[in-house]
């Protein structure tokens, strides 16, 4: 199988970085999350209910839907944050990109260890731009909110295509697809991780890899 | 369009289409209400929640959506459709979108229904409620209240798209197959809201609320009525009691206000039009009727005109003589209307004589404005405040707040106001002692609760001390000396460059 990847560029104010970044992470997770499973016997299931709640951006005109858990608000909130800390310290052109990523684990026999299988990867390239004046940040409000609508539609498009997507599990091999750690959402297994990239594209040597989860204790 | 689903299936198939159609109404409406919304995760599951998402159902408008449905479900050729229009305090509507759930013949048979279409389904909906804020109506609804309020309509049938204006945009929400079809969810969204932009934010009496009874009429066979995007308790409006939903309340917060605000301020709210407060107050606010005959008894220079042509000046000659039970004239003068463009056009039309009286017709500028006052003189006769008269004495023709006067204005007591240090003495012992000095009586206000009744208040409002920024000193320098100065100011902000450079710095 052939992991899907889709990618994302946005332009954003340095200050606008942490919202952008939440907005399209949070926009995935709604589609790539479920609610909690509780299996019962006969090899049959039933799934808990998912809320939704509006946040606005501070930053941005802009308001997007993320699924209702402060467990996994937080987590992304962590980890965006670390990315936009590295963002400001690189002291580059302030070209960055985040990964997530969907996978599987796939047991091995000892003494291999599982494998991770990545079905999916978003990948949001983000180029931090600085603004000299109080017009210019106020058009880019819009401007960037008008862009965030775009890529929440392409996002939603790509949905849609209803690919490849791993087969409902049971529950003996249910954490090898969903991520069933937190308490009331069950999305899928996922990491996250980002890079500062210079001009060129490459990496340089604040290259950073930071996991959300223990998922990869490896 | 056979297929090979057992009766379960189809069964199954057919709740699962009515329950979507049900639950993308609810999206959409509770998209449009104006405020965020959210519901809770739960880990058990309730067995009540369709789709495996918390979506609440607004009673109002699942009855609606039923009623449009009629027991049918959207096939090919009958698709539902929600409308989402904007109508604004005057009454005026425009489209703004129209949702579809349509159904086409592409079919696929192969797929579970029970399992692949319901969460294909669920995932749609996910999709619907991230494009529902996506779309350019969800930044006005949440901006709806006294200046318009958002409506939804639901119909079943055919597609209407003319309402959309020209070079609509569309976008797809998703697809779902099913054995029977293929559902399909687009929204098709107005992208030229021109008609908004002139009107939207300008002050108009609020609406004064949109009530369910309040059909709009519709040019299109179809004519379901309009319903405001906002929720209200069940058996409020038209008398129909809906199955409750007691955990309505907790999403569905009122949304907008259809109370009228607190009438706009007396004088000095910074409209250009107060200018002419004898004029336009008889139209402005038709309930304060003190605003008319202010500008006779502040500041000193209220002169009426003898030959009065229009009913508002007739009312004016009365103001020496107001008493309170003269505010019904003044509320009936034949250009009343809260629209001050209209007043303004009235005030064009008359042709008083100005050449009788001393009067002053000034222009009135927004607070904090620095800019010179225009007077005209009409007449060689001492002039009040001569000496605040500036060089250049023309009219700014070009500007749509200053009317050419025809007739004589009556100073605006903020004018008094504004030069009251040196006119102090000047402005209550001019020649022109037409008028008599009478109490100042606000209709309808009590004085006998505050140790200051509002017509104290009234008047002392009228006289706030002078700026310190349009005292003469600045009003009389030239723009030459501004411009001097101005290379001095420049020099010792390059001077201090570096420390600006660093206060940016920590702001970032």
């Amino acid at each position: 199988m052939n992991c899907r990847s889709e990618v994302l560029e946005v332009s954003v104010e340095g200050r606008q970085v942490e919202e952008a970044m939440l907005a399209v992470l949070h926009t995935v997770l709604l589609h790539r999350s479920t609610g909690k499973f509780h299996y019962k016997k006969e090899g049959t299931y039933s799934i808990g209910t998912v809320g939704t709640q509006d946040v606005d951006c501070d930053f941005i005109d802009f308001t997007y839907v993320r699924v209702s858990s402060d467990e996994l608000d937080r987590a992304l909130r962590k980890v965006v944050g670390e990315f936009k800390d590295a963002l400001r310290n690189s002291g580059g052109d302030g070209l960055g990109q985040m990964s997530l990523e969907f996978y599987q684990k796939k047991k091995s026999r000892w003494p291999f260890s599982d494998e991770c299988i990545p079905w999916e990867v978003w990948t949001v390239k983000v180029h931090v731009v600085a603004l000299a004046t109080e017009q210019e940040r106020q058009i880019c409000r819009e401007k960037v909110g008008e862009k965030l609508c775009e890529k929440i539609i392409n996002i939603v498009e790509v949905m849609n295509r209803h690919e490849y997507l791993p087969k409902m599990p049971t529950q003996s091999e249910v954490d090898n697809v969903f991520d069933t750690g937190l308490r009331d959402v069950q999305p899928y297994l996922y990491k996250i991780s980002f890079q500062i990239t210079d001009a060129l594209g490459t990496s340089v040597t604040t290259t950073m890899r930071r996991l959300i989860k223990d998922t990869l204790a490896l | 369009m056979e297929t090979d689903l057992n009766s379960q299936d189809r069964k199954d198939l057919d709740k699962f289409i009515k329950f979507f159609a049900l639950k993308t109404v609810q999206v959409i409406v509770q998209a449009r209400l104006g405020e965020k919304i959210c519901t809770r995760s739960s880990s058990s599951p309730t067995g009540s929640d369709w789709f495996n998402l918390a979506i609440k159902d607004i009673p109002e408008v699942t009855h609606e959506a039923k009623k449009a449905l009629a027991g049918q479900l959207p096939a090919v050729g009958r698709s539902m459709c929600v409308e989402i229009s904007l109508k604004t305090s005057e009454g005026d509507s425009m489209e703004l979108e129209i949702w579809c759930l349509e159904m086409n013949e592409k079919c696929d048979k192969e797929i579970k229904v029970s399992y692949t279409v319901y969460n294909r389904l669920s995932l749609l909906l996910k999709s619907l409620l991230a494009i529902t804020r996506v779309t350019p109506a969800y930044r006005l609804s949440r901006k709806q209240g006294h200046e318009f309020v958002i409506l939804y309509r639901i119909y079943f049938g055919e597609v209407q798209l003319n309402g959309l204006g020209e070079g609509f945009q569309t976008v797809r929400v998703g697809t779902v197959g099913t054995p029977v079809g293929t559902i399909t969810l687009s929204c098709a969204y107005r992208i030229n809201l021109a008609f908004m932009s002139t009107r939207q934010f300008e002050r108009t009496p609020p609406i004064m609320g949109i009530i369910i009874d309040h059909f709009v009429d519709r040019p299109y066979p179809s004519s379901s009525p309009m319903h405001p995007c906002n929720y209200r308790t069940a058996g409020e409006d038209t008398g129909v009691t809906y199955p409750s939903v007691e955990d309505s309340q907790e999403v569905c917060t009122t949304s907008f206000s259809t109370s009228p605000p607190s009438q706009p301020a007396a004088l000095g709210v910074g409209s250009a039009d107060l200018a002419y407060p004898v004029v336009f107050a008889a139209g402005l606010n038709a309930t304060h009727p003190h605003q008319l005959m202010v500008p006779g008894k502040e500041g000193g220079i209220a002169l009426a005109p003898n030959q009065p042509t229009h009913g508002a000046q007739a009312d004016q000659e009365r103001l020496a003589l107001y008493t309170p039970s003269d505010g019904a004239h003044c509320m009936a003068t034949p250009s009343s209307s809260e629209d001050t463009e209209t007043v303004s056009n009235s005030s064009e039309g008359r042709a008083s004589p100005h050449d009788v009286l001393e009067t002053i017709f000034v222009r009135k500028v927004g607070a904090f404005v620095n800019k010179p006052i225009n007077q005209v003189t009409l007449t060689s006769l001492d002039i009040p405040f001569a000496m605040f008269a500036p060089k250049n004495l023309e009219l700014e023709d070009a500007d749509p707040m200053v009317n050419p006067p025809e007739s004589p204005e009556t100073e605006s007591p903020l004018q008094g106001s504004l030069h009251s240090d040196g006119s102090s003495g000047g402005s209550n012992s001019n020649a022109h002692d037409d008028f008599v000095m009478i109490d100042f009586k606000p209709a309808f206000s009590k004085d006998d609760i505050l140790p200051m009744d509002l017509g104290t208040f009234y008047r002392e409002f009228q006289n706030p001390p002078q700026l310190s920024s349009l005292s003469i000193d600045i009003g009389a320098q030239s723009m030459a000396e501004d411009l001097d100065s101005l290379q001095e100011k420049l020099a010792v902000h390059e001077k201090n460059v570096r420390e600006f450079d660093a206060f940016v710095e920590t702001l970032q």
